[in-house]
């Protein structure tokens, strides 16, 4: 490896790398706004000036300058100092000093860097600019007399993104960031733009004046809003959660979140049950956990074991979900299912159902079929990395089901099981070529009459043009539902002769229908008696008869199980909202009251045997590298007939009972109209 | 130079004219097709020398016709003082250069008659024919003080001769771009008064080449 010298001290570097990275890699700090490890190298900031020889006797740009062997990189002379000093004095020229009402303050690149790098004082005494707001959605609040130019957001969504949407108008003074004709930045990925700003230019718009950064107490846990298990870190003040922020994990977000996983966390603090409710003449009364518990237990100890059966839903934890299946399997029952869109998946191996190329390997792809997906609503983060497969040039990109425009060029082959059953040749070919093929299939594909056959065609597909081989298995189940793969992990599905969710809902199906936060699914037509789990008073809670609040994914410590099978542990923010239990909590109490007591007193008992039972969740941040399985043995053999593939999110903001109650969310899903249809070729 | 904005009253629509279309089509051609957005610039020119100037629905037919973000027009567009978002007089745009070698020479003086004779600066006058703004060095510094009109320079300017410029262009007639003072470009007044020998260019001053710098060295004679 090349070898340059930094402030006199000899240090390797892999060729390729800026002067920027190679003084950081030695250890010194070097300050920037414009540069940005994951965007493109723009070089207008001026604020990582160094000293490098050989070259001209003057400071020069590190972000963009190539390290050489032999360079000589100096960061501390007076030369650089003096450099840093005249940035900072320009860049505040026309920056107000207004950080005691701005929103970054606190956590200002710009303030922080002040103080490390600029002058004492300031010797201009002329009129700051001002430039007028601009509006660009109901994700980013602009104040753009504070911007200097950095241009990161303009990198962001044009780049990773793939919505160009801002751009820099005008020149010089005049110089000015802005969406066309200010309409609202139509990513899924915008809420990202905020944290890049290194002033306060872009702030959160939905948390506007919310709060100060040093108020709030930090935890760092995982997200619950899609099935990539988003790694964040959650801020809150007292007992409610101000703000959610994205942590690195190169595997899953790198350092990006999407919108929903951000800012659907007002909906924490509205439409919440804080109390236990049960139903008397048809009316919903506040009870006490003994009355609505007994009520529960009576009506379970009263009907017959194949007579009651119980849903998970989209949001739960694995111990909740663990404690459940036990608590009904104990009880007699088969009649078990997490899958409440009806996917036909939970057969076979494990890797039958997992994102198995996992998310980082989905960038080694170099031909990526995607079949009854639309990666950019259900995994919004997925999609940038598709994306920046295909910006390499790596990866040819097919697509059945919607045509709709998801930021990268496809090759559309057809809307549903019609194609699948007749692939085109070019379709075959261009996976067969490849060297690394991925099939990302969705729920839109797995659904109905059809799902079990289409998953086998797939599977039939995927074994002839050597989607799983050594090294490389690139089937991949795409989840929208972050508790999906740990509810098929540990067998969450009916057991032998139980009734799928289809048949649970039917008339005169069941005696007691237990619904363990599951909104998803409509139960009105079922003449159970129904019980409801869960922190919000949604779709699940209406027409309950006994309604029992859990808490929501903040308010709880729980193994989530992503759409990769990579098992993480979320922690506990906030405690629930009043008189609110931790859901394993509560089936443990009701295990007790109708007899089948369950053997743990604590959570970590109960993980204990989750662990022990599924050996997989004992694996806590672990990726397993993608097994070779049999991948033609999936789903069963059917007619395929002609269904045009749907994905199973209709409206993207609105997916769950916290985005259902957060009014950024209803904001986002009325401003953003859903991705345009392309019209049909 | 201030905020460049679009023009607040913009036309319903935008079409390139089967002329423009084919001169964008000829430039488009120069760049490769994964490079089509060079022709960027050109064609905002040649979508300001159909209209006058370049209107909101044009950025969006270029962007289209360019497979653009609209965006990334604009920025191109706004970045561009040549480029005019709001119309213009359609006989005459009068851009009176207020650098300081014109202004040293009297640009103030053009600038207070154009005020008197159309209206306020980058206002369009109450008759739609003219415009007159101030713009920075157009490189003409030795004739100076001079003004674009269209897409001709004048030079050599007084209030008084740009005062019957502006009242040609409202008679409707053309005047000849070029010196007021009678100067060939930008010759010295009276005419050239170095470099007038016509031996040194009329070619009798000239030795014959011998040979060419890299032309084949002379054959060696053969020994006696």
């Amino acid at each position: 490896m090349p070898i340059a010298k930094v402030n006199g001290v000899e240090t390797e570097f892999e060729p390729g790398m800026t002067v920027l990275q190679v003084a950081e890699r030695a250890g010194h700090e070097i300050p920037r706004f414009c540069y940005h490890e994951r965007l493109s190298i723009a070089g207008n900031c001026r604020m990582c000036l160094v000293e490098v020889k050989p070259g001209p006797p003057k400071p020069q740009a590190s972000c963009a300058l190539p390290a050489a062997e032999g360079q000589e990189i100096f960061t501390d002379t007076p030369m650089v100092k003096k450099a840093r000093e005249g940035v900072m004095e320009f860049l505040l020229i026309n920056h107000p000093l207004d950080c005691p009402i701005c929103d970054q303050g606190g956590e200002c690149d710009l303030q922080d860097q002040a103080v490390g790098y600029g002058r004492d004082g300031s010797r201009y005494g002329e009129n700051k600019r001002a430039v007028e707001e601009k509006n660009m959605g109901p994700t980013v609040k602009t104040f753009m007399t504070r911007c200097i130019q950095c241009t990161r957001c303009v990198r962001f969504i044009t780049e990773v993104a793939g919505v160009p949407d801002i751009g820099m108008i005008s020149r010089g003074e005049g110089a000015e960031i802005t969406t066309y004709l200010e309409k609202n930045i139509d990513s899924e990925l915008s809420g990202n733009v905020n944290d890049l700003c290194p002033v306060g230019a872009l702030t959160h718009r939905p948390w506007q004046y919310h709060y100060r950064p040093w108020e709030l107490k930090k935890t760092e846990t995982i997200d619950v809003m899609d099935a990539l298990g988003s790694n964040i870190r959650a801020d809150a003040r007292g007992a409610e959660v101000m703000r959610v922020l994205p942590r690195v994990n190169e595997g899953i977000n790198e350092e990006w979140l999407s919108d929903k996983s951000r800012y659907a966390v007002d909906g924490l603090a509205r439409q919440r049950l804080d109390k236990p409710y049960v139903r008397e003449n048809g009316k919903l009364r506040v009870a006490s956990w003994d009355e609505a518990l007994n009520a529960v237990a009576s009506k379970i100890k009263a009907a017959s074991a194949d007579r009651i059966g119980v849903i998970a839903g989209d949001l739960q934890d694995a111990e909740s979900m663990k404690a459940t299946l036990d608590l009904f399997r104990a009880l007699g029952s088969a009649n078990t299912d997490c899958r409440q869109d009806g996917a036909a998946i939970g057969q076979g191996a494990r890797e039958g159902w997992l994102f198995n190329s996992g998310l980082q390997g989905i960038e080694n792809a170099d031909a990526i079929l995607i079949v009854g997906a639309n990666p950019r609503t259900e995994a919004p983060l997925l999609n940038a990395r598709i994306r920046k497969a295909w910006l390499k040039g790596a990866a040819e990109i097919g697509v059945i089901g919607e045509q709709v425009d998801l930021t990268y060029d496809y090759n559309y082959l057809g809307a549903g099981s019609k194609t699948l059953g007749k692939l085109p040749k070019a379709a075959v070919d261009f996976l067969t070529k490849a060297e690394r093929p991925a099939i990302i299939v969705g729920a839109g594909a797995l659904i109905g009459d059809t799902g079990a056959a289409v998953l086998n065609a797939l599977g039939a597909l995927a074994k002839k043009v050597g989607v799983v081989k050594d090294g490389w298995n690139g089937f991949n189940v795409l989840h929208t539902a972050a508790a999906r793969v740990g509810g098929l992990d540990m067998g969450f599905v009916p057991a032998e002769g139980g009734l799928d969710v289809a048949g649970m809902l039917k008339p005169g199906a069941l005696d007691v229908l237990f619904l363990l936060g599951a909104d998803e699914v409509n139960a009105s037509a079922s003449d159970a008696f129904r019980v409801y789990l869960g922190s919000h008073g949604d779709r699940g809670a209406h027409g309950a008869d006994v309604i029992l609040p859990g808490a929501a994914y903040t308010e709880k410590s729980g193994l989530y199980v992503n759409t990769e099978g990579r098992v993480q542990m979320a922690e506990r923010v906030v405690f629930p909202k009043g008189e609110a239990k931790e859901d394993w909590a509560i089936i443990r109490a009701l295990s007790e009251r109708v007899g089948q007591k369950l053997p743990f007193d604590t959570l970590e008992q109960l993980r204990a045997k989750l662990m022990g039972d599924h050996p997989t969740f004992g694996r806590i941040d672990y990726l397993a590298p993608g097994a070779s399985f049999d991948v033609a043995a999936l789903g069963a053999k059917g007619d395929l007939s002609d269904v045009a593939f749907v994905s199973t999110i209709v409206d993207p903001y609105l997916t769950n009972p916290i985005a259902r109650a957060s009014e950024t969310m209803a904001e986002l899903s009325a401003e953003r109209t859903a991705p345009v249809v392309l019209a049909a070729e | 130079m201030s905020v460049r904005r679009l023009a607040k009253e913009q036309p319903e629509s935008f079409a390139f004219s089967e002329d423009t279309k084919a001169k964008a089509e000829w430039w488009i051609k120069k760049y490769p097709e994964s490079r089509r957005q060079s022709a960027v610039i050109p064609i905002l020119w040649l979508v300001q020398k159909q209209e006058g100037w370049v209107s909101e629905p044009a950025i969006r037919a270029i962007g289209e016709l360019l497979g653009m973000a609209y965006i990334r027009v604009l920025e191109v567009a706004t970045f561009y003082t040549m480029f005019q978002l709001e119309p213009v007089g359609k006989t005459a745009l009068i851009q009176v250069c207020g650098t300081t070698p014109c202004m040293l020479r009297g640009a103030n003086e053009l600038m207070r008659v154009c005020k008197e004779k159309i209206g306020d600066k980058d206002v369009l006058s109450a008759d739609g024919r003219f415009t007159w703004q101030e713009v920075e060095c157009l490189g003409a510094c030795s004739n100076a003080p001079m003004a674009q009109i269209n897409d001709y320079y004048y030079e050599d300017l007084t209030p008084e001769t740009m005062a019957q410029i502006i009242d040609d262009f409202a008679a409707g007639q053309s005047p000849k771009p070029g010196s007021r003072v009678g100067r060939h470009t930008s010759e010295p007044e009276g005419g050239a008064r170095v470099l007038t020998d016509p031996t040194l260019y009329d070619g009798s001053r000239a030795k014959k080449i011998k040979s060419l710098p890299n032309s084949q060295p002379a054959a060696e004679k053969a020994p006696a």
